[in-house]
C-alpha cells in the first residue's frame, strides 16, 4: 500500500518538476541566445511570466472542438511518454521494451498538434505543421538507429538496464564505445528540438510561427508547456542512451548540458530550407549511425 | 453586468512583464524598431519580443503614418488580438498627421478609429523614447492605468461610424450586424451632403483616370 502511494505521488511531482524545470531551460536559453548575442536579456524566469500572462487572458479565439482537443492530446501524449523516461534512476513505467513504446509515443505529440491546426485552418499552420512531420520523417531514422545500436551493444530495450550496465563512473558511458551513435544522435537532436538550422516547422519571420500561428491566449500558454516538457523529454533520451542517466541534480545538468550544446549552434546559424534539412538528416546522420551500428554488430 | 477591469496585481505584473510585441511596420518608424531590438538597447530585457501574428500579441506598435488602406489592415489585426491588449502611437503621423498633414489618403489622428494607450511624439522617436515608453506602459499595466480594449468595446459605435468614414467596414467587422448598420447610416449621410454640395468632398481615385485609358 505504503509503495503504491509513493508510485502515485512520484506520478503527480514528476510532471510539475519537470514542467518548472523546463520553462527555467527555455529562460536560460533566452538568456543564454542574448548573451551570445551580446545582449543583455531577460531574467532566467521570463517564461513562467508568460505562461502565467497566458493563462490569465480572458479570451482566446476558438475556432471548434478539435482546436482545443490538439494541443491537450499533443500535451497529454507527452506526458505520458514522460513516464517512460527515468529522470534520477527512477521510471515511472519501466519494463523491457519501454524504449520501442517511447519511440511510438513521441509522435503522438505532433500528431495531435496536426489535428488542432488542421481545425484552426491558417495556411500557415498547414505548411508548418507539414514542414514539421517531413522533418520527423528525417531524424526519426538516425533517431532509431542510434538507439537500436545501444540496443543492441547492450541485449536489452529497457531504459534502467541500460542505466544499469553503465553505472560505475565517467569511464562507463556509452558515449565512449559507441561514439559514433552518440554523436548521430546528438546531430538528429538538433532536429527533434526545432533549433536553428532545423527550426523550419517554426519559422517567425517566414511562415509567421507556423503550427502555432492561430493558438492565442490559454491554448498558447498550453503550447508553452508543451515545449518545455518536450525539451526535457527529448534531451532524456539522450542522457539516459548515453550519459548514463545519474541522481536526480545529476541527471538535469546533463540535461541541460546536452540543451546547451544544441543552443550555442542555434545561435550562430541559419535555417535550411526543409528539403536541404530533409537531405542533411538522410546523408550524414544516417550514414554515421548506420556505421556505428554495423561497428556494434561486428565487434559485439 | 459588471464593469470589465484592467487586470491588477499578480496579473497585472505578469501582463507588463510580459509584452508580445506586433509591430505593424507601416511607415518609417520600422527603421527604429531593430537597433531596439538588438544589442545596442535589447528591449528584450524587459520581456518584450516581437510576435509573428495578432493571435499572439498584447502590443500593436503604429509605427508611422496610415494610410486608409492600411488602417484597415490595422484594425483587422487590432480586432483579431486577444484581451487585455494595448496599442501605441508612434511619431508625429500618429499624433497629428505629422508631415502628411495635408495628405489626401491618410489618416491624421489614430485615436479616432482605434484606443491608443501611448503616444510616442518625435519624427522619428530615437530608441531611448521607445524604451521610455515601454517602461511607462509597464509601470501603467502593474497599476491598471490602460484600459484601451474595454474602451473599444464601450464606445464602438464611435469607433465603427469613424472607421466607416474612410473605408468599408460590412465585411470583416466581429459585430457584422453591427457594422452593416453603421455603414448604411453613414452612406445616407454621405448622399446627402453630396446633394448639398456643388464640389464632391471625397475624390475617387477613377475620376483622376482620363477616359480612353484601360482600366
Amino acid at each position: 500500500m505504503n509503495a503504491i502511494g509513493i508510485q502515485i505521488g512520484w506520478i503527480i511531482f514528476m510532471p510539475i518538476l519537470v514542467i518548472i524545470m523546463g520553462l527555467l531551460y527555455l529562460g536560460a536559453a533566452r538568456k543564454i541566445t542574448a548573451r551570445v548575442h551580446n545582449r543583455y536579456g531577460p531574467p532566467i524566469y521570463q517564461n513562467i511570466i508568460d505562461v502565467i500572462k497566458l493563462f490569465s487572458k480572458k479570451r482566446a479565439t476558438n475556432h471548434g472542438v478539435m482546436f482545443s482537443l490538439g494541443p491537450i492530446m499533443a500535451f497529454s501524449g507527452l506526458l505520458i511518454s514522460l513516464m517512460f523516461i527515468p529522470i534520477g534512476n527512477k521510471a515511472l513505467l519501466s519494463f523491457n521494451g519501454d524504449i520501442i513504446v517511447l519511440l511510438y509515443l513521441l509522435v503522438i505529440a505532433p500528431l495531435g498538434m496536426a489535428l488542432g491546426v488542421g481545425e484552426g485552418a491558417n495556411p500557415m499552420g498547414t505548411i508548418g505543421i507539414a514542414r514539421a512531420l517531413t522533418l520527423m520523417l528525417g531524424y526519426e531514422v538516425v533517431l532509431v538507429i542510434s538507439a537500436l545500436s545501444v540496443m543492441l551493444y547492450t541485449g536489452s530495450a529497457s531504459f534502467m538496464k541500460i542505466i544499469e550496465a553503465q553505472s560505475g563512473g565517467v569511464g562507463h558511458w556509452f558515449l565512449w564505445p559507441l561514439f559514433l551513435s552518440a554523436l548521430a544522435m546528438d546531430m538528429a537532436l538538433q532536429g527533434v528540438l526545432g533549433e536553428k538550422p532545423f527550426d523550419q516547422p517554426i519559422a517567425p519571420h517566414e511562415i509567421a510561427s507556423g503550427p502555432m500561428v492561430e493558438f492565442g491566449g490559454k491554448y498558447l500558454g498550453l503550447l508553452q508547456l508543451y515545449h518545455a516538457v518536450a525539451i526535457v523529454v527529448e534531451t532524456g533520451i539522450m542522457v539516459n542512451l548515453f550519459l548514463g542517466g545519474g541522481t536526480l541534480f545529476w541527471w538535469f545538468v546533463k540535461s541541460f548540458t546536452v540543451f546547451f550544446i544544441a543552443l550555442l549552434i542555434n545561435a550562430v546559424m541559419p535555417r535550411f530550407r526543409i528539403g536541404q534539412a530533409f537531405k542533411f538528416f538522410w546523408t550524414y546522420p544516417a550514414a554515421i549511425s548506420l556505421l556505428g551500428l554495423i561497428l556494434v554488430a561486428i565487434l559485439k | 453586468m459588471a464593469k470589465e477591469k484592467a487586470p491588477k496585481g499578480i496579473k497585472g505584473w505578469a501582463q507588463g512583464r510580459s509584452l508580445w510585441m506586433l509591430h505593424f511596420c507601416t511607415g518609417c518608424g520600422a527603421i527604429e524598431m531593430p537597433p531596439t531590438m538588438t544589442s545596442r538597447y535589447d528591449m528584450e530585457r524587459f520581456g518584450i519580443t516581437p510576435m509573428a501574428t495578432p493571435r499572439q500579441a498584447d502590443l500593436l506598435l503604429i509605427t508611422g503614418y496610415l494610410t486608409v488602406k492600411t488602417l484597415k489592415r490595422v484594425v483587422r489585426s487590432y480586432e483579431q488580438m486577444p484581451d487585455p491588449k494595448y496599442v501605441i502611437g508612434f511619431g508625429s503621423c500618429t499624433v497629428n498627421g505629422g508631415m502628411y498633414w495635408d495628405s489626401y489618403n491618410t489618416i491624421k489622428r489614430l485615436d479616432l478609429y482605434i484606443p491608443v494607450d501611448l503616444y510616442i511624439a518625435g519624427c522619428m522617436p530615437r530608441p531611448e523614447a521607445i524604451i521610455d515608453s515601454f517602461t511607462e506602459l509597464i509601470k501603467g499595466i502593474k497599476e491598471g492605468r490602460f484600459d484601451g480594449w474595454i474602451r473599444y468595446r464601450e464606445n464602438i459605435e464611435f469607433y465603427k461610424r469613424n472607421q466607416a468614414m474612410v473605408m468599408d467596414i460590412r465585411k470583416w467587422s466581429l459585430d457584422t450586424e453591427l457594422a452593416e448598420r453603421i455603414w448604411n447610416e453613414v452612406q445616407e449621410e454621405r448622399k446627402k451632403r453630396f446633394e448639398r454640395a456643388t464640389v464632391p468632398h471625397v475624390y475617387e481615385l477613377a475620376e483622376r483616370i482620363p477616359e480612353g485609358l484601360p482600366k
